[in-house]
């Protein structure tokens, strides 16, 4: 039987079991929404605004490691979900996002709501599709979620002029796809591997170092058992934290600009880096002429792009995280070689008193409500096991800080593109996913309103996150840089004319608790929690003028702090 | 150092633009550039002339595999390779410069394509140089218009890119 290409895409989505597409609706895309109406086994999820539809598919997908869909109109539509996939596409996330385009016969004529999406969308995600007939559709979609999921992951744009959803054609679905210009390498190099096992067992200073990777690989057990296995420090990304557990006592913390003193003083201490699923980014290295300068480095990474793009790498190893670190397993089990003891013990020592300076210190007494305080208190009403979204800026440094991960998939942030925005929306995503579990979105009053208009599409869809909005009435991290660098000229930074969060939470529907003192902090969340069917937004008022610390300042090695 | 890179790309709408915007985007060099399908009308050949550091020639070299429209790709100057460039070239020309015009051309194995009262076009080929130094003889005349493809590259002896 024949199916039009909107059944066929309907089709397509079923065949790869996709739940949830986030979307918004408009001319182009017509045809998609009336097979959309006709049918109950994909779910369609209605946003505000297509840069929350992709944030949302983000969400989704860090959460599960399943791709996120998104369906949005040409013109418009496919320009205001630009942010949504860069962001993706900064943090290697596995997406799916159609656009509608005019009809074919109009691309090029200035049509209404057209755009070139494929040409804008080109450098920003890892391929996309202009689809130029109805019978290519079927393959096309295998193709994009083929080569959104596999190697490192990305997002994948498919632009579907009109008419092709209109056109009819016999529905095949590929049962497998081969492409001659595409195979990404799993096993890494035996030899490499036997090379970098000998390196690791003979070091007197390690440090192993992962990334957003070890998460986006699931290799997280592995990660664990090799960590242990050697009993040697471990220090985490922004991107890769709770891959392995906070709670360790093997774990130092966050790396890197606002990273703990030990993970950074131990990077730039020690003699050899073992460096898993991390791409070496400037917020991670500080000045790249002091990065670990005594280091052997050896470096897992899928991407080969990656290895050797900002520091040298002594030994790179091109492979799966996880199947990487199940060949150095094996070859620990193999050798007679063991860890250093001694010399370890001696490094594990320097650690420790690293560790006594206690660099996340701050006012516990103080009569303000402290950011990092709310995140402390959240940690212990939530037991550590929250879903945690952030937006960008000091709340989010303060949530990778304080809330102590102990599993991957939890914490939800954007880290490369640094998007604020972006947590409520993919939030709902995360709640979408886990219905049962509960969602948090760590945010401040500047992020929140740009995402603001997603509060309607939690109440549509009965998402009950748990706001925390750290209201400082600042771009807090914007400001911070400004007294640091700038002779606190607070330019454009500070947030006027702010609405009452209370109120406009309570006329989308849902809860609103104002709360401006320490002692109101904890009970505001155990409240907010006990409200499980609710979507409950925490308005704390916090201290104006906290800063994140530690901090490397710009040009700064990793030893160089600035300290509280 | 400069470096010529070929490259072997699926034939697809895009496909060069996916090539160049990497190169914009990630502010590399590209010197010259040049495009055609191979005898699989599948695939193109590009052959891709850059600059950089070491460092620099190996992040384009991955970044431009990373495409998943790029097949292969060889640098043509790790190993002894021969590299052509086509010049048409149109000068102004009387029956008075004729004669020079014809003895250049012989020296650098030139041919007169075209000829009008006032003009003459020559084809040329050779690698860059030979083409620079052709355009410096001719110093003395009217030049109204240069073209040339850009340098096209292969390797010596039995190496294919396939």
């Amino acid at each position: 039987m024949e199916l039009t290409g909107a059944e066929i895409i309907i089709e397509c989505l079923k065949a790869e079991s996709v739940e949830y597409v986030f979307g918004y609706p408009g001319g182009a895309v017509l045809h998609i929404y009336d097979a959309f109406y006709k049918q109950d086994d994909v779910k369609h999820i209605l946003v505000r605004h297509e840069q929350g539809a992709t944030h949302a598919a983000d969400g989704y997908a860090r959460s599960t490691g399943k791709p996120g869909v998104v369906l949005v109109t040409s013109g418009p539509g496919a320009t205001n979900a630009v942010t949504g996939i860069a962001t993706a596409y900064m943090d290697s996330i596995p997406m799916i996002i159609i656009t509608g385009q005019v009809p074919k016969h109009l691309i090029g004529n200035d049509a209404f709501q057209e755009v070139d999406s494929v040409g804008i969308t080109r450098p920003i995600v890892k391929h996309n599709f202009l689809v130029g007939d109805v019978k290519d559709l079927a393959r096309i979609f295998k193709q994009a979620f083929y080569v959104a999921t596999t190697g490192r992951p990305g997002p994948v744009v498919i632009d579907i002029p009109k008419d092709i959803t209109a056109n009819k054609t016999e529905f095949l679905y590929p049962e497998e796809i081969r492409m001659r210009s595409y195979n990404p390498t799993v096993k890494g190099h035996p030899g490499q591997i036997k090379r970098a096992v000998d390196v690791i067992l003979a070091a007197e200073r390690p440090m192993i170092y992962t990334g957003g990777g070890v998460i986006l690989g699931n290799g997280s057990e592995q990660l664990r058992k090799f960590t242990r296995k050697l009993g040697y420090p471990i220090t985490q990304t922004l991107m890769g934290l709770g891959a392995f557990p906070a709670t360790d006592k093997l774990s130092l913390g966050m790396l890197g600009m606002h990273g703990t003193y030990e993970a950074n003083m131990g990077m730039h201490n020690c003699d050899v880096l073992i460096a898993i699923g991390a791409r070496f980014d400037d917020r991670v290295t500080g000045q790249l002429e002091k990065f670990c300068p005594e280091a052997t480095i050896i470096h897992v990474d899928i991407d080969p792009a990656s290895i050797s793009k900002n520091v040298r790498v002594d030994i790179p190893i091109v492979g799966q995280v996880a199947q990487v670190l199940d060949d150095f397993l094996v070859e620990l089990q193999k050798t007679e070689k063991t860890p250093k003891a001694s010399a370890l013990d001696a490094w594990w020592k320097q650690i420790d008193e690293w560790r006594s300076q206690d660099c996340l210190k701050y006012d516990r007494d103080s009569d303000i409500i402290k950011p990092q305080f709310v995140i402390e208190q959240m940690y212990a009403v939530t037991e550590g096991k929250a879903f945690v979204t952030s937006d960008v800026g000091q709340h989010q440094m303060f949530a990778a800080q304080y809330y102590g991960f102990d599993e991957p998939r939890r914490w939800i942030n954007s880290g490369g593109l640094g998007t604020m925005g972006f947590g409520m929306p993919a939030a709902m995503g995360v709640q979408l996913a886990h219905p049962n579990d509960l969602v948090t979105c760590i945010t401040g009053e500047a992020s929140i309103q740009m995402c603001i208009q997603e509060l309607a599409t939690c109440r549509q869809y009965n998402l009950p996150l748990k706001i925390i909005n750290l209201n400082n009435r600042y771009m807090g991290m914007v400001r911070q840089w400004q007294e640091f660098f700038y002779e606190k000229r607070y330019a454009m930074s500070y947030m006027e004319a702010l609405p009452d969060f209370v109120k406009l939470a309570e006329s989308y529907g849902h809860v609103g608790i104002k709360v401006e003192k320490p002692a109101d902090v904890r009970p505001a969340l155990e409240e907010a929690i006990a409200q499980k069917d609710r979507l409950v937004f925490l308005d704390f008022i916090t201290d104006q003028e906290e800063n994140v610390y530690p901090m490397v300042p710009a040009g700064g090695g990793l030893n160089e702090m600035i300290l509280v | 150092m400069r470096h010529i890179i070929s490259i072997l790309l699926e034939n697809e709408s895009g496909a060069l633009s996916r090539v160049a915007g990497l190169f914009s985007a990630r502010a590399y060099n590209i010197e010259s550039l040049a495009v055609a399908p191979t005898d699989d009308p599948t695939l193109s050949r590009m052959t891709l002339v850059t600059s950089g550091t070491e460092e620099i020639i190996e992040q384009i070299n991955k970044q431009l595999n990373k495409l998943i429209d790029v097949v292969k790709l060889v640098d043509l100057t790790e190993g002894t390779h021969i590299e052509r460039e086509l010049m048409l070239i149109k000068i102004h020309a009387t029956s008075e410069s004729m004669a020079e015009i014809e003895r250049l051309a012989e020296i650098f194995h030139g041919r007169i394509i075209d000829k009008t009262d006032t003009t003459c076009t020559l084809e040329v080929t050779g690698n860059g140089e030979k083409l620079d130094a052709f355009v410096e003889s001719l110093s003395s005349m009217t030049i109204c218009e240069v073209v040339r493809s850009g340098i096209l590259g292969i390797s010596r002896g039995e190496h294919v890119l396939d």
